[in-house]
């Protein structure tokens, strides 16, 4: 389905670009209309239709910023989410690092959009509610309102080229100017009208691209392969949703692809050119923009904030005012070392120790261990060999490096007590080991002793700061110090729980590298050298943000507006997805049974079947995965799946409608049938806006449960809630 | 498979020699000292539990799937155990797979039922060609779909096979409609044929299998609890023996008690008792100080409570009884205290966003009682609909306040003896199973003197009306509460990830001798799962190396070769992805067994690949008899792999520990070697 607008006969009168084909398309129109009408005098009739379609799109383009400019400063307090991006933005302005589950470039785009408009990034952003008051928002939240301005004319012209026909995209671009939802989700400092203005760019230009199909290689269709790459990396770099724009583009090249394959006349040189064409322009350039983002990202981004502590120690050591930017310490570890121990896993912290045993009744009744994120004495651990207790920092004895396979006793630098681990069950981790600390000034017994491994590394090497990742094994049971990641009770000063674990799996959590290291007799070197090289933070974020996708949505703000669309755009559109899946397989099915259709609908059913399941197919690639996903979803995450359902709309009754004009076409109606449809449609859509545009633009009075309420009347389904 | 692909279907002496010999082959090596090891193995701990729960009638809720697997391991233990092993030989080739591993497991039910499916349909494809319609071709089509609602009766993992065979049909099914010299009846027929054999007969077979489930398990047992009070209330014993009789419709004046719809983190009831909340709470936030209100795991005789009517004074149901409807306003009295349910503008002890619920004490400090609630039927069916026991699903909404009754889920500390806390939930967005509560425990109070009435409380209840559940109720209940119901994501030592699985980088070890080193494991023939991996990989290269070339009008191959090609791949490759890559999407814990349906998929791609290598791409008689020598050489290696590795199969043989060490060939096996 995807795709098939290489179709051969459907070539020769789609292949035209840009404003070309908008003029092709009214020569289209004016044909139809010159076989129905009196001719006109041909020249002077589409010099003025061409006007009039230029100044349709700039009519629909500028009801579109109307719309979402209209009362934009309005509330002057922050809303909903605003919180986190308008934060985000600050901290881009700020250059302080933070941490975020998406992509960076939709913040990047608004923080620079404040910078621009002259946001000095002071606000705090702390909850929704709180008044701008003397702040500039209007910057970033007219830089939304732009982008989100712009998906109307994107939706139109889309529409316009697929189908050729005027109303069908006008239709579109009504349902989607009047559709409330759309319009609230534009006007407020938010990822998804930056998301939705590239995603739109990316199905436009494809549209694009594809109707130059029979000029390749030429100046329009490099233009627009290239401008469909850079959309793509626009919208992967706002949001990982970006995603399904990718399959979707992916999908259409690869059936573009099969076709100029099948095509014989093309040698095999000219179907490697296409191919190596779109490698570049849809592969190679998204992925170096990409990247590029990220580049950015990190470069401006050179301050300690709030993020550090998801990320691994190498990566802190970037940041200034982190206590490990420009640190010297130093870089191998001896006997004798004073050390801090970090999980690998993000957000479990260091290995900590205190004063306090476990309760009564949880395993034996030893001192605590457990993990603790912030920084404090009692992170401190003492590396001791395992069988003398001499002073390895006695000055007379020469330095002994730590090796990789040696066996070691960890002394807690405050208590005194050895890491101590027994086959008593852990206190919350039932299958595990309890971890407690042991002994007194550092004499304990068999069960202190751990083997120091480092991950991937052969035996004798030394382990190093910060870069080494190592694996504490018990000597006496086998298991493996790790972290379960589970909050202890009160008890435990809410830290996280320690383990020793006996199954043998790798992963993050048994892992720990060592951060602060303090050892007067070694050389403090300078940490420049243990920086982390562009690909490997790149790598480290994404990891750190895929695993964030997991965690994220359960500490979500509390506080939620309640959005909602305009319901008779959105039935409207759910009505005609049903109507095009019975219609559209109908027809494929009449077809498959070798039903001839008549002559003069066989194009506008091709274009029906084809653009419309351009549509469709881009609506389920927004729609269904959100079924597979586990995290918290918003109302706001259909919306791109919503802008697909619209365009289809506009398609589908569009053909529809003509269909009707054609099967009553002996009967006077006919005529009346086709022009009056798209005209009821568009009023109703109209009116229906005209209704709730107190939704968008805000209300007052009390509830709508309230029948007092001026909207009670609205509230048409209970689970409404305005 | 490769000659059901490319038989004719006059089966051929030859063919059937092969086939019997090949059938005791698989019969002998399965059935190979099955009794031995006399002890539970791994999961058998489990299955052996539900079989005897089976047998003792009682209701059990397990998540790993339906239960038609289940079923049959009865069957065949009670077939079993009545006639000895008389019976054995009837259900052999039962017997032989539900021990594939020799253990009583799953999978080699599924991967039987799967094979079956896959088989019928081929079979029936045939049919297709020459006879539609004909006995036989029924036959086939219905057998797919039996299978196919087996081997989802089995595991839920089934369902892949179910979508494969399903895919495979509609596309078949669509050329049929392409097929111009049919008439537009007989499509028809066609496509009714295969609907009502592939959709309709299997959901017909799956809710039959909970039907007999059902029908079997009438006893009340260890997982009531999960399951609603109307569900209970239609199991023997249990909840049962309490409601059996009770009234059906509440009136004002009824005593119930109040059972929280959602049961997370337990099932519970709405509670109260003498103790007060605290003046002031360890981080400082005042409480109304009034008694405390909580939802208790436990049944006792404070969870009662009686239905008032606000403008009325008695506690006791007038003769007619007059019910209470939707939309009523109530009061809830507690029974013991006889103290009224309130909930005002104070936070709530654990949960400060919402209000506190108490029972209302008069501290005469400005702090009226507000206790009217409006009864709000959820499940009603008219906006007059009356309360019922069990049946109602209930919402209690503060008139006030339009707070809702909800259970927050968090436990209280100790002054409230760390029973669950209730609250009144302000801004409730939308329907949640914690503000829904039923009523379970219900009779019609008649004492007018609390004395009594303390008495009357304490005593049973029981009145006679009778009430069933229907079937389908059952049905989806039982079925949501196994797809819903999670088992602790428990760590084990043998889980493995789906990437180990292809590369068989792990292994479970089933069971260890107690005194030698004899041990079963669950450890693939090496060479098997390698070639058997190659050869899928090979059949998608040839794949697309052949579509491309037929892109351009470059046909190597005869049409017929093509379409096998092409069909073998869809059902093979198909099968095993199918299997397979959802594993990756999946959260819970995962064994190498899971790997076993997917693989044999691969296994049956195998041989093909292998004829088309030595049918289309070996030019010269040479060339092809060198193929046969190695075919040859690589089939005696993984036979001997196999006698290799026959000890940790079988193990009836004690080895050493160097021996064992010897075959430990891959570092991650973990294979168990004592230390003495």
């Amino acid at each position: 389905m995807a795709g098939g607008l290489v179709g051969c006969e459907l070539r020769a009168r789609q292949g035209r670009c840009g404003p070309q084909a908008s003029r092709a398309a009214v020569r289209d129109v004016a044909a139809e209309a010159a076989a129905r009408s009196p001719k006109p005098p041909a020249q002077s009739w589409r010099r003025l239709e061409a006007a009039g379609q230029w100044a349709l799109l700039a009519l629909v383009t500028l009801l579109s910023f109307a719309t979402r400019f209209h009362r934009l400063d309005q509330p002057p307090h922050i809303c909903w989410d605003e919180t986190h991006f308008g934060k985000m933005g600050s901290y881009y302005i700020n250059r302080t690092f933070f941490f975020d589950v998406h992509p960076p470039l939709g913040k990047m785009l608004i923080g620079l959009a404040g910078y621009l408009s002259g946001y000095d990034g002071t606000f705090l952003f702390q909850k929704p509610g709180d008044k701008y008051e003397h702040h500039n928002y209007m910057g970033m939240r007219g830089f939304c309102a732009f982008l989100g301005s712009w998906l109307i004319p994107f939706a139109y012209l889309t529409v316009l080229d697929l189908s050729k026909s005027l109303p069908a995209a006008l239709l579109t671009a009504a349902l989607l100017t009047f559709d409330t939802g759309c319009l609230t989700l534009s006007q407020y400092i938010l990822l998804d009208p930056i998301l939705m203005f590239f995603i739109m760019a990316a199905m436009l230009s494809m549209v694009k691209y594809n109707s130059c199909a029979d000029r390749p290689f030429s100046a329009p269709w490099w233009f627009w392969l290239s401008l469909t790459g850079i959309s793509l990396a626009g919208a992967i770099g706002v949001k990982f949703v970006g995603l399904f724009i990718i399959v979707h583009v992916g999908l259409n090249t690869i059936s573009d692809l099969w076709h100029l394959f099948g095509d014989l006349s093309l040698s095999l040189v000219t179907v490697g050119k296409h191919l190596t064409a779109r490698i570049l322009c849809l592969i190679v350039l998204p992925l170096v923009l990409y990247v590029a983002i990220f580049a950015v990202h990190i470069t401006v981004l050179n301050k300690s904030g709030p993020g550090d502590g998801f990320f691994s120690s190498a990566f802190q050591a970037r940041l200034t005012g982190n206590n490990l930017h420009n640190a010297s310490i130093p870089e191998h570890l001896a006997y004798g070392s004073v050390i801090t121990v970090k999980n690998l896993r993000m957000a479990i912290g260091y290995l900590h120790s205190h004063r306090h045993l476990y309760p009564e009744g949880i395993g034996a009744h030893q001192q605590q261990v457990t993990t603790y994120l912030h920084k404090d004495y009692n992170n401190m651990w003492i590396i001791k060999k395992h069988n003398t207790n001499s002073d390895p920092l006695d000055p007379s004895l020469p330095v002994e490096f730590v090796r990789h396979g040696d066996i070691i006793r960890l002394e807690h630098k405050e208590t005194s007590r050895n890491l101590h681990s027994h086959r008593h069950e852990a206190p919350l981790t039932r299958k595990h080991y309890q971890v407690t600390g042991y002994g007194i000034n550092g004499t304990g017994d068999s069960n202190d002793f751990w083997r120091i491994e480092v991950v991937n590394r052969k035996f004798g090497n030394r382990i190093k700061v910060l870069r080494s990742r190592i694996r504490l094994i018990h000597l006496g049971t086998g298991c493996v110090l790790g972290s379960s990641g589970k909050v202890l009770p009160k008890w435990g000063w809410e830290q996280l729980e320690v383990t020793c674990t006996p199954y043998l799996k790798e992963t993050l959590s048994s892992i720990w590298n060592v951060e602060d290291h303090i050892n007067p007799k070694l050389p403090n070197i300078s940490l420049e050298v243990l920086q982390p090289s562009f690909a490997e933070v790149l790598l480290e974020s994404h990891m750190i943000m895929i695993l964030g996708l997991r965690f994220s949505g359960t500490n979500d703000t509390d506080f939620r507006v309640y959005l909602l669309g305009n319901p008779v755009v959105w039935w409207l559109n759910l009505v005609s997805i049903a109507l095009y899946l019975v219609l559209g397989s109908t027809i494929a099915i009449a077809m498959q049974r070798g039903v001839q259709l008549p002559m003069e609908l066989e194009g506008q059913i091709q274009m029906l079947l084809r653009g419309g399941g351009q549509m469709l197919l881009g609506w389920m690639l927004h729609y269904f995965p959100f079924f597979l996903m586990g995290r918290i979803l918003y109302f706001h995450h259909y919306f791109p799946a919503m802008l697909f359902s619209s365009m289809l709309t506009g398609i589908l009754w569009d053909s529809l409608l003509r269909l009707c004009a054609w099967g009553l076409a002996s009967s006077p109606l006919a005529r009346g049938v086709y022009p009056m449809g798209v005209l009821s449609l568009l009023l109703v859509t109209a009116y229906s806006f005209y209704l709730f545009h107190p939704l968008a633009y805000g209300m007052v009075g009390p509830l709508a449960q309230d029948p007092e309420s001026p909207m009670a009347g609205l509230r048409w389904l209970e689970s409404w809630d305005f | 498979m490769l000659g059901c692909l490319k038989r004719p279907v006059m089966v051929t002496a030859d063919v059937n020699l092969n086939l019997v010999v090949l059938t005791a082959a698989g019969l002998l090596s399965r059935l190979w000292r099955l009794t031995y090891p006399r002890a539970v193995v791994f999961d058998e701990v489990y299955y052996g539990v539900f079989i005897s729960l089976y047998m003792k009638r009682t209701f059990f809720i397990d998540n790993s799937g339906p239960p038609f697997g289940h079923m049959l391991l009865a069957l065949g233990g009670y077939l079993g155990g009545f006639d000895g092993n008389f019976l054995w030989n009837r259900i052999g080739e039962e017997n032989a797979l539900i021990t594939q591993a020799r253990l009583m497991l799953m999978e080699s039910l599924l991967i039987f039922f799967n094979l079956l499916a896959v088989l019928s349909y081929l079979k029936f494809f045939n049919c297709q060609r020459h006879s539609p319609f004909s006995l036989c071709w029924w036959l086939w089509l219905m057998l797919t779909g039996v299978a196919c609602s087996c081997a989802v009766g089995i595991k839920y993992m089934g369902i892949f096979t179910y979508f494969l065979v399903l895919g495979v049909a509609a596309v078949h099914a669509w050329q049929l409609i392409g097929d111009q010299t049919l008439t537009n009846v007989c499509v028809c027929c066609h496509l009714l044929a295969r609907a009502v054999a592939l959709l309709v007969i299997p959901v017909v077979l799956y809710l039959l299998f909970f039907y007999v489930h059902l029908m079997l398990l009438y006893r009340s047992g260890p997982h009531d609890q999960v399951m609603s009070s109307a569900f209970q209330a239609s199991l023997e014993g249990g909840l049962a023996r309490i409601t059996q009789g009770q009234p059906l419709e509440v009136a004002f004046g009824s005593q119930v008690t109040l059972r929280n719809v959602f049961g997370k983190p337990l099932p519970c009831w709405l509670h109260s008792h003498q103790s007060t909340y605290p003046v002031i709470y360890e981080n400082g936030r005042g409480s109304s100080h009034q008694q405390q209100v909580t939802c208790y795991p436990f049944k006792d005789v404070n969870n009662w409570w009686i239905v008032k009517d606000p403008a009325r004074h008695p506690l006791v149901v007038s003769s007619p009884p007059r019910p209470v409807r939707h939309g009523d306003i109530v009061q809830l009295v507690h029974g013991m205290t006889t103290r009224f349910l309130n909930t005002h503008d104070v936070a709530a002890p654990l949960s400060p966003h919402s209000q506190e619920v108490s029972c209302y004490m008069d501290y005469n400090v400005s702090m009226p009682a507000q206790n009217l609630w409006r009864l709000d039927i959820v499940n009603r069916e008219s906006d007059r609909d009356v309360w019922k026991t069990i049946l109602s699903e209930v919402r209690f909404v503060h008139v006030n306040t339009s707070a809702i009754l909800k259970l927050s889920g968090a436990h209280l500390p100790d002054w409230g003896f760390r029973q669950l806390e209730v609250v009144g939930e302000k801004r409730s967005r939308g329907l949640h199973e914690s503000t829904v509560w039923t009523v379970e425990e219900h009779r019609y109070g008649n004492s007018q003197e609390q004395r009594e009435r303390e008495l009357e409380l304490h005593s049973p209840t029981h009145v006679d009306i009778s009430r069933n559940l229907s079937f389908m109720a059952r049905f989806s209940e039982l079925q949501w509460r196994m797809l819903t119901l999670r088992g602790e994501d428990s760590e084990h030592k043998y889980s493995s990830t789906p990437l180990e699985w292809v590369t068989l980088d792990s292994n479970i070890a089933y069971w260890l001798h107690p005194s030698t080193t004899a041990q079963i494991h669950l450890l693939g023939n090496v060479v098997i799962w390698a070639s058997a991996s190659l050869a899928t990989a090979a059949h998608a290269l040839l794949f697309l190396w052949h579509l491309l070339r037929r892109r351009r009008r470059a046909c190597d191959l005869p049409e017929d070769a093509w379409h096998r090609w092409v069909l073998a791949g869809a059902l093979c490759t198909g099968g095993w992805a199918l299997n397979y890559l959802p594993f990756f999407f999946m959260e819970k814990t995962l064994f190498l067994y899971h790997y076993l349906p997917a693989l044999t998929f691969q296994i049956l791609l195998l041989p093909l690949v292998l004829q088309h290598i030595s049918d289309h791409l070996c030019r010269s008689g040479l060339q092809r008899s060198l193929f046969s020598a190695l075919v040859v050489a690589w089939y005696s290696s993984a036979c001997h792999v196999s006698s290799t590795l026959r000890p940790l199969t079988y193990g009836d043989k004690s080895l050493s520990a160097d021996e064992l060490q010897a075959l430990r060939w891959k570092d991650s096996w973990d294979i168990l070697i004592r230390k003495y």
